[in-house]
């Protein structure tokens, strides 16, 4: 049912990790939906030096965490904001439909560690609004049992 | 290929197969035709019928032949729900069936049916205590599942048969995955319908059966010809009967011999993976389950991609996470165990069958732990699970 590329990208993952001190951390998803992806970020001089993540999800959410973390790599945050999640899949040679809101993860994780590095830094990034799935840090979790 | 999934379907036995070759080619007769070569096949059924029914303690004329278990359940519940509908509206099942039951009592409420779901206890089991509280004046059906296809539990059928008895209910039970596994006794257990598939137990796809107690209304479900005696129209699949009844018969030879094997290895496999893997439940009940059933949550861990990486090695098994059947929705089964949805998700059924070995059980032991590892060192839940507890 996965292309190739999905395959190998979830037997060899890329980027697992954390980065301690990231400038920007984005938590999307929750147990109920059975995927989690939290995407760490290191930006400088508004480019993004490293990007690592933690999935816990099928073999299309690692393997779209993986292809998310190196697209985003060496990009402007202005070029990392125009990835889309049909961008990740295409990448990927395609998702199943059913799969295809990993992809949406992906694209929502990245926002999130954006609007988290945003929102610490004081800034103002065009485009970039609350992000949905958001889950702040301190709260993680917590509040998706009882939705 | 190491084959873990028998739940699913099992392989057809080369002995059940030579069986049911010659009807696809020199025995093509249709059975309803007269001359010799039909009537060569309606024997066949008949005596296909009279294996199936001695090997459930049933009467020939009590078996109808079935396109397989969800057929079998739909024509049970919607038929009896149709033929009992001046005498009440009310069906008792339980809250982890297999979707043709589930589905079909959803599509009956829909059509002015109530239905009760028992929800089982955290060992995925249900008493007949509760069947019996849940009995009302216009209870018309009680169907309940004799084994589950997930976690394996085997409800206890016998009592449930005689709270249906003594309160004058009829009672279904989709026997699917406890045909050919376990010793069964229509008449003693008091059940007045059973579903069964032949695929189950080493027969052919797209075949089952259905058993109607003598004397119960049971209207069709599929109009047309006049075959299985008009209750059940369609020219007969003669290869897939002759197949299914072999299979029934050579399933239960020796069942209590194949059985200790199996749930040795079954065992063997338990005890190895509580003592290679932290943080795992076993799902279901530890002993009142069927004896070739693992079935096993993860924690932090998400099922399919334990699959896939099993896939690579060649050990096929399956998930309890529905990811993997079109659904994003985790499993309902182990959801009424009162699992939270993350160990929902991290689920793996391990089936075996007759002929898996020590040895295979000893790979898939082998590999398990180190797969585990891996997706927890990439799982978030897993990254604040540690935090919390150094």
């Amino acid at each position: 049912m996965y292309s190739q590329k999905v395959i190998e990208c979830f037997m060899n993952p890329q980027n697992v990790g954390e980065i301690e001190n990231a400038d920007g951390v984005g938590t999307v998803g929750n147990p109920k939906c059975g995927d989690i992806m939290k995407i760490y970020l290191k930006i400088k001089d508004n480019i993004i030096q490293d990007a690592k993540f933690k999935t816990f999800g099928c073999g299309a959410a690692i393997a779209t965490s993986t292809m998310l973390t190196q697209m985003v790599k060496g990009k402007t945050i202005e070029e990392a904001m125009k990835i889309t999640n049909q961008a990740v899949a295409e990448a990927l040679d395609g998702l199943p439909p059913i799969k295809m809101h990993c992809s949406c993860l992906a694209e929502e994780a990245l926002k999130a560690a954006l609007w988290n590095y945003a929102q610490k830094n004081q800034l103002s990034i065009e485009g970039l609004t609350p992000p949905p799935n958001y889950v702040d840090e301190e709260e993680k979790h917590t509040h998706s049992e009882d939705e | 290929m190491i084959y873990l999934d028998h739940a699913a379907t099992t392989p057809v036995k080369p002995e059940v197969l030579k069986e049911m070759l010659p009807y696809f080619t020199e025995e093509y007769g249709n059975p309803s035709s007269v001359y010799r070569l039909a009537q060569r096949n309606k024997k066949a059924i008949d005596d296909a019928r009279a294996v199936v029914a001695k090997n459930l303690g049933a009467q020939p004329n009590e078996i109808f032949f079935t396109s397989g278990g969800t057929e079998a359940d739909n024509w049970a519940i919607k038929g009896m729900a149709e033929a009992l509908k001046e005498k009440g509206n009310h069906i008792i099942t339980t809250n982890i069936e297999h979707h043709a039951v589930l589905h079909t009592c959803q599509y009956l409420e829909k059509h002015g049916f109530e239905v009760t779901y028992l929800p089982v206890n955290p060992d995925g089991l249900i008493t007949p205590e509760q069947v019996e509280a849940a009995i009302r004046p216009e209870t018309i059906l009680i169907s309940i599942m004799y084994a589950n296809n997930e976690i394996g539990t085997i409800m206890p059928i016998s009592e449930i048969g005689a709270v249906a008895k003594r309160h004058g209910v009829v009672f279904h039970t989709d026997a699917v995955q406890a045909v050919g596994h376990l010793p069964i006794d229509v008449k003693a257990q008091n059940i007045d319908l059973l579903s069964l598939s032949g695929h189950k137990f080493y027969g052919p796809k797209g075949i089952g059966a259905l058993y109607v107690r003598r004397g119960l209304k049971l209207p069709s479900f599929l109009h047309g010809g006049g075959q299985e005696r008009g209750r059940r129209a369609g020219t007969e699949n003669v290869p897939g009967i002759v197949g299914l009844a072999k299979a029934i018969d050579r399933a239960y030879q020796d069942l209590a011999a194949k059985n200790a094997k199996i749930k040795a290895l079954r065992d063997y496999l338990i005890d190895g993976i509580y003592e290679r893997i932290p943080y795992c439940r076993l799902n279901g009940h530890r002993e009142r389950r069927l004896p070739n059933n693992a079935n096993f949550s993860f924690e932090f861990v998400e099922g399919e991609s334990l699959l896939l990486l099993l896939d690579m090695e060649g050990i096929a098994a399956s998930s309890g996470s529905a990811c993997t059947s079109g659904s994003l929705d985790p499993s309902h089964v182990l959801l009424a165990l009162g699992l939270p949805h993350e160990l929902a998700h991290g689920s793996v059924r391990f089936t075996l069958g007759e002929d898996n070995t020590k040895e295979e059980i000893d790979l898939v032991l082998a590999k398990l732990p180190a797969f585990v590892e891996r997706m927890r060192a990439m799982s978030p839940l897993y990254e604040e699970f540690v935090r919390k507890n150094s």
